[in-house]
């Protein structure tokens, strides 16, 4: 397989970021599935405004959604500009991304510019 | 329930659909090459892709489906619209960018980018093909249940309808107007919703007991002698006996007394007290639908709206309000849940009996239920076995979730509109707007459902109607206008799929696989020759599975594309090993596995094959759990296995 494509700087970041509130979110959503699925009573209980815990969660899962895509958008670099239709390699993007930890996107954050 | 269509609904309506229509003529003139016909040249606006990704996104599914399951049943409906827009993080942090870098027209161009193999083609213009036909029956029995009010029109009329007018926006014009559509639809979708939600939240909650009776007490024994409330019982024969307990002791269900007008029945069932010292008994009014060879009778009548005909009442009624009250007036977005969660609602439930002249009777009877339980996950049957089921009924949930997580990401008619746009940055633009529009009206669907809960106005036969017959109970204007932008969701939602099969049939297998060399003019024609065969099809699967409802459907369409796509994209993306082979297997080995799985399911032996669902083969209803790690798995081990060969 050919290797040969570099990818530019402001793509690994915003890759790295990705799938940084990819995880965010992940874990936001596996708790209340996890939750509806083994701890169904939990979801009974009113914790605000005489609102129940299933209400609550599920309104802040679709809040968080819209809140974490906009960190997204806003935190995203613009990349230099490039072909649309370019083949870079799989795993183009660089591996080990969902370990790294968040200090490390940090760093490279500054690395860059 | 019979529907009288009203000459002002059909007006609005038609002007919908010809609206559409004519638009996409207009712009069908631009697009004659493949990229325009495919990716609308690449030149859509980030922003109206956005709400466009929300139109195609807000399907039948999402709009009758959800609603009416959340009317049915109360919060279950929401966990789909939570999964659904949870979906979309996977597409916009994971998915959307090298998305739009490594593709041009399909889905199988990004996952061939770097191999130019045909196996490949095939195999992502196959999951592709099955995906969208299985994504495409919901659409057309939403669009059956829709036409049934509006125009009066039988359920197969509708589904007609909306593939020859799909199919006409779709050989007419692709990308460009289809996106245009998307666009007009989503906006008006959310924006009618949000109107719809103040009316509702304005109105408050009301009590109604009249409209069904309610006897009693009455001592036990009285249940078998001759008259009842001073009225003639039915004898309780030929399937009324009632059910066996663990004992095999016959316990009676429903009592039958003829009606006061002399025409039919009125069926009752039976509530006894939960103490069993006390013999005393209420009755409950319910309705019964009695089918035998092409003759349906309402409560013992003719079916119809006759002097001598009866036919089955709108149900959605709250029976108690906390303190008494007998109505709230306006409520706010909170007090709306937290008055509900203090009063009683009345749910049904259903019971078929069969008779010995091979007629059937399915009784409805109503279910006190408290409002706080429908605001808590666990009260559909699908997903009863949460509370203290077996491990089984958890992993069927956990199925569902993770299937609608990986699903959306791997739906094609969502992934093709990333080539409408000029750059990554675009799409996720485009992404971002879409998750804020979607979210937006997901938040919107629990206020939906729950209104059509208590508006006295659901159908029990058909719960997709949930919505539009809300918006009738406000005002018949609002009814047309609602109708009609469901109508059209289904339409652009459609029209995208079929557009998506159709670029897998005449850009992937034809000229990718088997090498039919096209020019771009040719292959538009071939692509219009495939939508065409796909419309049809997807006419004949609508009219096939109009008993489903169709939230329920979708989530199996889920479940294959999230199977066969997901594992092989994420992979192709995020590990360098990924090979030829393993691609190929693992979206095979997804989409067989998960399509087999549901052929094989207690759903599907029930409500397609007329079977027994214990019989079933497969251990729960949602496959994803398994399908989706299988997919994955195959991948890693046959691109191990076959690692050698590939680096040369």
């Amino acid at each position: 397989m050919k290797t040969s494509e570099t990818i530019s700087p402001e793509r690994q970041y915003n890759t790295k970021l990705g799938l940084n509130l990819f995880v965010v979110y992940l874990l936001l959503y596996l708790g209340f599935v996890l939750g509806n699925a083994f701890f169904a009573d939990l979801m009974e209980i009113k914790v605000m405004l005489g609102l129940n815990l299933a209400i609550v969660y599920g309104f802040a899962l679709i809040k968080m959604a819209f809140i974490l895509s906009l960190i997204y958008g806003l935190m995203c670099k613009s990349e230099p500009a490039s072909d649309s239709v370019e083949k870079p390699t799989p795993a183009a993007t660089s591996e080990g991304k969902l370990d790294s930890p968040s200090g490390e996107s940090l760093d490279s954050k500054e690395g860059e510019q | 329930m019979i529907y009288d269509p009203a000459p002002m609904a059909i007006v609005i309506f038609l002007l919908f659909v010809v609206g559409t229509v004519a638009l996409s003529f207009y712009l069908g003139r631009r697009a004659n090459s493949s990229e325009g016909y495919f990716a609308a040249h690449g030149q859509i606006p980030w922003f109206v892709n956005g709400v466009a990704f929300a139109g195609d996104y807000l399907s039948a599914a999402s709009f009758l489906g959800i609603c009416g399951m959340i009317a049915a049943y109360g919060y279950d409906g929401f966990l789909y619209s939570i999964g659904f827009l949870a979906g979309w993080i996977v597409a916009l942090f994971v998915i959307a960018e090298p998305m739009k870098r490594l593709g041009r027209f399909t889905f199988a161009d990004a996952l061939d980018a770097n191999f130019d193999s045909r196996g490949i083609k095939a195999a992502a213009g196959i999951s592709t093909l099955v995906v969208s036909v299985f994504y495409l029956i919901p659409q057309m029995v939403g669009a059956g249940s829709l036409i049934q009010p509006l125009l009066g029109y039988p359920h197969w009329v509708g589904v007609v309808l909306v593939g020859i007018v799909v199919i006409t926006i779709v050989v007419t014009a692709g990308m460009v107007s289809t996106t245009w559509v998307q666009f007009f639809k989503g906006s008006l979708l959310v924006v009618f919703s949000a109107i719809l939600v103040m009316m509702v939240l304005d109105k408050g909650l009301t009590v109604d007991q009249e409209t069904f009776e309610v006897l009693g007490p009455f001592p036990q024994s009285e249940l078998t002698s001759e008259s009842l409330a001073g009225r003639d019982v039915l004898a309780a024969e030929d399937g009324w006996e009632g059910k066996k307990d663990d004992q095999g002791n016959v316990i009676q269900q429903f009592v039958r007394l003829r009606s006061v007008d002399g025409i039919g029945y009125d069926v009752f069932q039976i509530e006894r007290s939960s103490d069993d010292a006390s013999d005393q008994v209420w009755l409950r009014q319910g309705q019964a639908i009695t089918v035998a060879d092409g003759s349906t009778m309402i409560d013992g009548a003719p079916k119809g709206i006759g002097e001598k005909e009866k036919q089955l009442l709108p149900v959605g009624r709250l029976s108690k309000l906390p303190d008494g009250q007998a109505s709230t007036g306006p409520l706010g977005p909170v007090t709306y849940f937290t008055t509900l969660s203090e009063s009683e609602v009345m749910l049904w439930g259903k019971e078929a009996l069969s008779h010995s002249d091979g007629s059937t009777t399915t009784v409805y009877f109503q279910k006190p239920t408290e409002g706080s339980r429908v605001l808590r996950p666990g009260e559909h049957p699908k997903f009863a076995g949460i509370r203290g089921g077996e491990v089984k009924d958890r992993l069927n949930f956990l199925s569902l979730m993770l299937a609608l997580f990986c699903g959306t990401a791997s739906l094609p008619h969502i992934l093709i509109r990333y080539y409408t746009v000029k750059d990554g940055a675009a799409a996720r633009k485009s992404t971002i707007v879409g998750i804020a529009t979607i979210g937006f009206f997901y938040v919107l669907t629990l206020y939906l459902g729950l209104g059509a809960m208590t508006s006295g106005a659901l159908d029990l036969t058909d719960t997709n109607m949930a919505a539009p017959l809300l918006a009738r109970s406000i005002s018949p204007w609002l009814f047309a206008v609602i109708s009609a932008i469901a109508f059209t969701t289904v339409l652009g939602t459609v029209s995208g799929l079929i557009l998506a099969s159709s670029g897998a049939v005449a850009h992937d297998l034809l000229s990718g696989v088997l090498g039919v060399k096209l020019t771009s003019d040719q292959q538009v024609r071939v692509a219009k020759i495939a939508a065409v065969v796909v419309g049809v099809i997807a006419i004949v699967l609508g009219i096939l599975f109009k008993e489903l409802n169709v939230g329920y459907l979708v989530g199996w369409a889920f479940s294959i594309a999230a199977s066969a796509n997901l594992p092989a994209l994420v992979m192709l993306l995020f590990w360098k090993g990924t090979t030829r082979q393993g691609i190929v297997a693992s979206v095979l080995v997804g989409m067989i596995s998960s399509l087999g799985w549901i052929l094989l399911s207690a759903d599907t032996y029930k409500s397609v094959y007329g079977l027994d669902p214990n019989d079933a083969l497969a251990p729960f209803s949602q496959p994803g759990i398994v399908t989706i790690p299988l997919a994955f798995i195959t991948l890693i081990v046959v691109s191990k296995l076959t690692k050698p060969v590939e680096s040369t």
